[in-house]
């Protein structure tokens, strides 16, 4: 299988006051496309900012990001929000969805930056929904979901603009073990689809759903190791 | 992102805090409609001098006797007798070829009386170009002719003030009227030409000049004991008129060189223009306080947007995540503030015109609507949006998808 992340010698150092933070001191993955990985480490590992890295939110001090074969890491802020856009969905541990706007709209988003028309998004937004089962709450503000119904929304809001990858921060972090459950199962399930999904986690039982488990510490990867994945089955 | 969706989505913003919006709209409405009402304003206050004294007919000359001076102490304008009837046929001969017409314009009040009513009204003896010169028609019956006016005809052309005081809505004309106790039949009244700045127009009685001199002065006399007005055939020949007529009256009256003017020929127009001038240095005044309060509810437009953008610092961070560029959101906020001043404005627009109709009334002026300022003004408004929410929409631009994503509201 091909390449799909690909970093080399991956470095970020923060400047905080007169200090030097090295966040992540030269991290080597390669992420094929179509598996799913997690990533692990506690807090103050570095895994955030390689999360934002790999998410092309931020650029590495030093090393190179190949993403779907493509250099990022020097790219503009301008460019790289255009691959964000065409390339990674994110699922956040609070959700980020906008409040006071649909679900629909919320699912809209993504697309409108990459410029397609209201009908179209319209289209695509909802087709989303009814794969995270949500299309009967269409026209729901946030606040009229449950915390397992927003995140979902959140999944297809990554969904809508077709990434290949999916990034999930911490994606149950807010929630309670059956909505865990149901997250992770369409999160398997998008998987089974194709999609690229990395988990950001420090909870080894969520970690047990991925394919492959990457440990940092002290921006360092110290361990790197594939397993067979414990799979969610939404119980009908 | 397409024009379209953008702009729905400002409405949305801006609608999702009416009371806000609303707010710091108003800022936007004052500016502009104080910019609209004061230059409307203006425009109709000039206008209001101008036809005041396009009331005393336009490319006029007014000549009168020269001041007196005996002893050191000047008697003021007229007070000397010094021109003559011989004077004003010279003016009329065609020797200075400015001139178009020329009348003499004999002025004094006196009492008038209808069969049932009386009146005391200002009484003008002149000739049948005088009409021309100032313009001023019959409106029922008719002004008197060449040669009526050079007659001694009893025959009288009133103002719409003496018609209503003396005949009431009946119709003057034909009628008999007495003035200063002597017997004249009406033959016009003049249309109506409003306040002027010596009082009411239409409050005369315009008479044959020589029927004047013989009954109101008693007596023919050699010199003229009033004004003068000669009336030129270009607009723009008015100085030249005046160095002729002074050269030419000099040369009559015999002036040595170290002599002054025995005369004075005024220029209405010049004083029309000083009048007019000084009105637009207030009316300017004023646009300039209105500009002010303009860049005020601009200041206002720019305070909401910052707030605007802190308070929105996590939708930013979330639209960037999911691929917004940085000028996507700049356009998203600039937008936002173009709509709230370009709604403002339109609000703005209306409440100046509706102020300045309201002005235009209560002072008697006319309405304009002054469709070029109100079009700049829109502009202006639009571009107090654009400048106004430049910063803000520049600095939400330039946060930091990650920081922002973590901001805590």
């Amino acid at each position: 299988m091909a390449a799909l992340i690909e970093m080399r010698g991956i470095e970020r150092t923060y400047v905080m006051g007169d200090n030097l933070v090295h966040a992540l001191r030269g991290v080597d993955l390669t992420i094929d496309a179509g598996s799913s990985i997690a990533i692990m480490g506690t807090s103050g590992s570095g895994k955030s900012t390689m999360m934002n890295i790999m998410g092309c939110l931020d650029q590495p001090t030093r090393g190179n990001y190949l993403l779907n074969g493509k250099d990022v890491a020097r790219l503009s802020r301008s460019q790289l929000a255009d691959v964000r856009g065409r390339m990674i969905g994110f699922v956040f541990q609070s959700f980020n969805l906008l409040s006071r706007t649909t679900a629909l709209e919320n699912v809209e988003m993504p697309l409108m930056y990459q410029g397609l028309p209201g009908r179209e998004r319209h289209r695509r937004a909802l087709r989303a929904l009814e794969q995270v089962g949500l299309a009967e709450r269409a026209d729901h503000h946030p606040n009229q979901l449950s915390g397992g119904q927003q995140q979902r929304v959140a999944i297809a809001r990554a969904l809508v603009g077709e990434a290949p990858v999916i990034m999930a921060d911490e994606p149950t972090g807010n929630l309670d073990s059956r909505t865990s459950y149901e997250v992770m199962a369409i999160l398997q399930g998008l998987v089974a689809q194709g999609k690229t999904v990395i988990l950001v986690t420090h909870e080894s039982d969520i970690a047990a759903y991925a394919s492959r488990v990457v440990t940092l510490r002290d921006g360092l990867v110290i361990d790197d190791r594939r397993q067979t994945p414990v799979k969610a089955e939404v119980a009908a | 992102m397409s024009i379209f969706t953008t702009l729905k989505l400002a409405l949305r913003a801006l609608w999702r805090n009416k009371v806000r919006s609303s707010l710091t709209m108003l800022g936007i409405v004052f500016g502009i409609g104080a910019v609209i009402a004061m230059v409307a304003g203006g425009q109709g206050a000039q206008q209001a001098v101008k036809d005041v004294f396009q009331g005393l007919g336009t490319n006029v000359l007014i000549l009168t006797n020269g001041s007196q001076r005996s002893f050191g102490a000047a008697g003021g304008a007229g007070s000397r007798q010094s021109l003559t009837w011989d004077d004003m046929k010279a003016l009329e001969s065609g020797e200075i070829s400015s001139i178009k017409w020329v009348a003499p314009m004999l002025q004094a009040r006196a009492q008038v009386a209808s069969e049932d009513a009386n009146w005391s009204t200002s009484i003008v003896g002149t000739t049948a170009v005088w009409f021309q010169i100032r313009n001023w028609r019959a409106d029922k019956g008719a002004e008197f002719d060449a040669e009526t006016g050079d007659s001694n005809a009893r025959v009288a052309v009133i103002g719409k003030t003496v018609a209503t005081q003396l005949y009431g809505t009946g119709n003057p004309i034909g009628q008999a009227i007495r003035i200063a106790g002597q017997p004249f039949e009406i033959i016009g009244v003049l249309t109506s030409k409003g306040q002027g700045p010596m009082g009411d127009y239409d409050d005369t009685v315009i008479i044959p000049v020589k029927s004047y001199m013989q009954k109101i002065e008693k007596g023919l006399a050699k010199y003229i004991k009033g004004q003068v007005l000669i009336s030129m055939t270009q607009d723009d020949l008015a100085e030249r008129a005046m160095s002729e007529i002074t050269a030419l009256l000099r040369d009559r009256h015999k002036l040595d060189a170290s002599d002054d003017d025995d005369f004075r020929i005024r220029n209405p127009a010049e004083f029309a223009q000083a009048q007019q001038d000084s009105t637009q240095r207030i009316a300017t005044l004023l646009a300039i306080v209105a500009a002010v309060s303009l860049f005020v509810g601009g200041i206002g437009v720019m305070n909401i947007m910052l707030v605007s953008v802190i308070e929105r610092t996590r939708e930013i961070g979330i639209r960037m995540a999911v691929g917004a560029k940085p000028i996507d959101v700049m356009t998203q906020f600039l937008v936002e503030s173009l709509v709230l001043a370009a709604v403002g404005g339109l609000l703005g627009l209306a409440l100046g015109a509706g102020a300045a109709k309201y002005m235009a009334g209560y002072f008697g002026w006319k309405f304009f609507f002054p469709a070029t300022t109100a079009a700049i003004a829109f502009l202006v408004a639009g571009g107090v949006g654009v400048v106004f929410g430049l910063y803000p929409a520049i600095r939400a631009s330039r946060l930091d998808p990650i920081t922002a994503l973590r901001y805590e509201t």
